[in-house]
């Protein structure tokens, strides 16, 4: 059965015409590559996913439930879809430890004890068991990057949506956030990522979705897919990108 | 004729003083409660909430705190809501403290990073949630130095209390200058008092300022 599907899905802002027709359907474990140029809707796309952004028609559902962007409806989605941004948007007036463990508190009702194990458990995973005490400002934006992971992973999500999570990082930084979508994949995460690794996208990734003009241009196995690309307009962005 | 001394007049003033302070403070905790409301109100996503707080600003911010007053005061008495000079100076302060306060918390609040609600929203937090734990935080930090700085216009605004009545430092500078001819020295007595109050908040609201910009 199906994780997270879309179907006919058009998304306008005011005339601008952002998403033409989406069609997508996402099973349980595969991690979904979204490409594309700048422009394209892959952001648009994601938050239309997880009810950030309202779309006008046609059908988005998550585990068969309909996503819309009602507040009760996104605080439920919210409990299986876990989101990573560019920018961290780490909450700078907690530590660490405390911006994994805000939501699983006040969002789960878990006590104190329990959160804070889940929050060292998730830190650990990411490799940052030793900066739970920390404020965000002190670390690196790897490591930033990897603590928003592990505040998204303590909601144990089911799907997780990643936007360009390694395009505001300093080059040496991208590995170390990379590594950890990598072991992520391997335990059976679902995840769906806007990203520029083609790396990545062939080598962790099941499936790559190439976007063009608000339509899915061309989507396909991974690896088939980037070797032997069959429209014009991917082959001059894997041209453009590689 | 009742001879002052000098003696006499600065511990008239004095006293009136207490009542500029009392009154100030009544704003402003008045003014920061209900401000406090319309904020929250003007974030919500509903657009009648959203602009009723638009035309609560507009018409506190666009009108004399001087006619307001009046307005509560015999105006509120006319419907046959007897109120009394007090009542009347904390209640029109009130709205005038909270539709500056609105405006000023507004920009500090836009100042944090749209990415914050975001995050909030995804995690699953509600509203409310968004606003304790995480955009209050930050916006006080952000807002307490022009915060501070705005008490200054709310003592200077209680002078405009003695028109309609109400015993503070002015009303009673006035009544002290009709008993001595004195103006000069009483007037310039007043004005230094209110100077004494109010420029150690505008320090420590340049202190706040400082203090803010280098910390982050
Ligand atoms: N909040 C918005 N308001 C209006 N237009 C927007 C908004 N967000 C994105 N767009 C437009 O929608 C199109 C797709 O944007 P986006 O989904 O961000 O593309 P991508 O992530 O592929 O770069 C762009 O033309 C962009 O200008
Ligand atoms: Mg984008």
């Amino acid at each position: 059965m199906s994780l997270v599907n879309l179907h006919q899905v058009h998304k306008y802002y005011g005339d601008h015409h952002v998403l033409k027709g989406i069609d997508l359907d996402i099973k349980a474990g595969e991690v979904v590559s979204i490409i594309g140029r700048s422009g394209s809707g892959k952001s648009t796309l994601l938050r239309c996913i997880n009810g950030l952004e309202q779309y006008q028609k046609g059908g988005i559902t998550l585990d068969g439930k309909e996503v819309t962007t009602d507040d009760i409806q996104v605080r439920r989605l919210a409990l299986s879809v876990g989101m990573i941004f560019q920018n961290f948007n780490l909450f700078p007036h907690m530590t660490v430890g405390e911006n994994v463990m805000l939501a699983p508190t006040i969002v789960l009702k878990k006590s104190k004890a329990e959160a804070e194990a889940t929050a060292r458990a998730m830190l650990e995973k990411v490799g940052l068991a030793e900066k739970f005490d920390s404020f965000p400002e002190k670390l690196s934006g790897g490591q930033q990057q990897r603590v928003a992971i592990a505040r998204a992973l303590a909601m144990s999500p089911k799907v997780l949506l990643c936007d360009e999570i390694t395009s505001a990082l300093d080059p040496e930084l991208v590995g170390e956030v990379l590594k950890v979508l990598e072991q992520l994949a391997k335990e059976g995460m679902t995840l769906i990522l806007v990203t520029h690794e083609m790396n990545f996208a062939r080598d962790v990734g099941s499936r790559v979705v190439f976007m063009h003009q608000g339509k899915v241009w061309e989507q396909g196995d991974s690896k088939t897919l980037l070797s032997n690309p069959q429209t014009d307009e991917l082959k001059q962005f894997m041209g453009a990108v590689l | 004729m009742i001879e002052f001394s000098n003696y006499d007049i600065l511990r008239n003033l004095l006293f009136a003083t207490q009542w500029t302070i009392l009154l100030s403070l009544a704003a402003f905790v008045g003014g920061t409660t209900v401000a406090l409301a319309l904020t929250a109100m003007r974030l919500t996503r509903n657009a009648i909430m959203r602009t009723l707080v638009r035309m609560y600003v507009e018409l506190f911010q666009g009108t004399p705190l001087l006619m307001q007053m009046f307005l509560c005061f015999f105006g509120l008495s006319m419907l046959g809501y007897e109120i009394s000079a007090w009542g009347a100076a904390i209640l029109s302060l009130t709205f005038f403290t909270s539709a500056f306060l609105v405006e000023i918390w507004r920009g500090c609040i836009d100042t944090l990073p749209k990415g914050q609600w975001e995050a909030s929203r995804c995690l699953g937090l509600s509203f409310l949630q968004t606003l304790r734990f995480i955009i209050l935080p930050q916006a006080i930090r952000v807002a307490t130095a022009p915060t501070v700085g705005f008490s200054v216009q709310v003592i200077k605004g209680t002078a405009l209390a003695s028109v309609i009545g109400f015993v503070e430092l002015t009303k009673v500078g006035t009544m002290l200058n009709n008993a001595t001819f004195e103006p000069f020295k009483v007037f310039t007595l007043v004005a230094l008092i209110y100077f004494m109050l109010c420029y150690p908040l505008s320090l420590y609201s340049k202190h706040l300022e400082k203090k803010f910009n280098v910390s982050r």
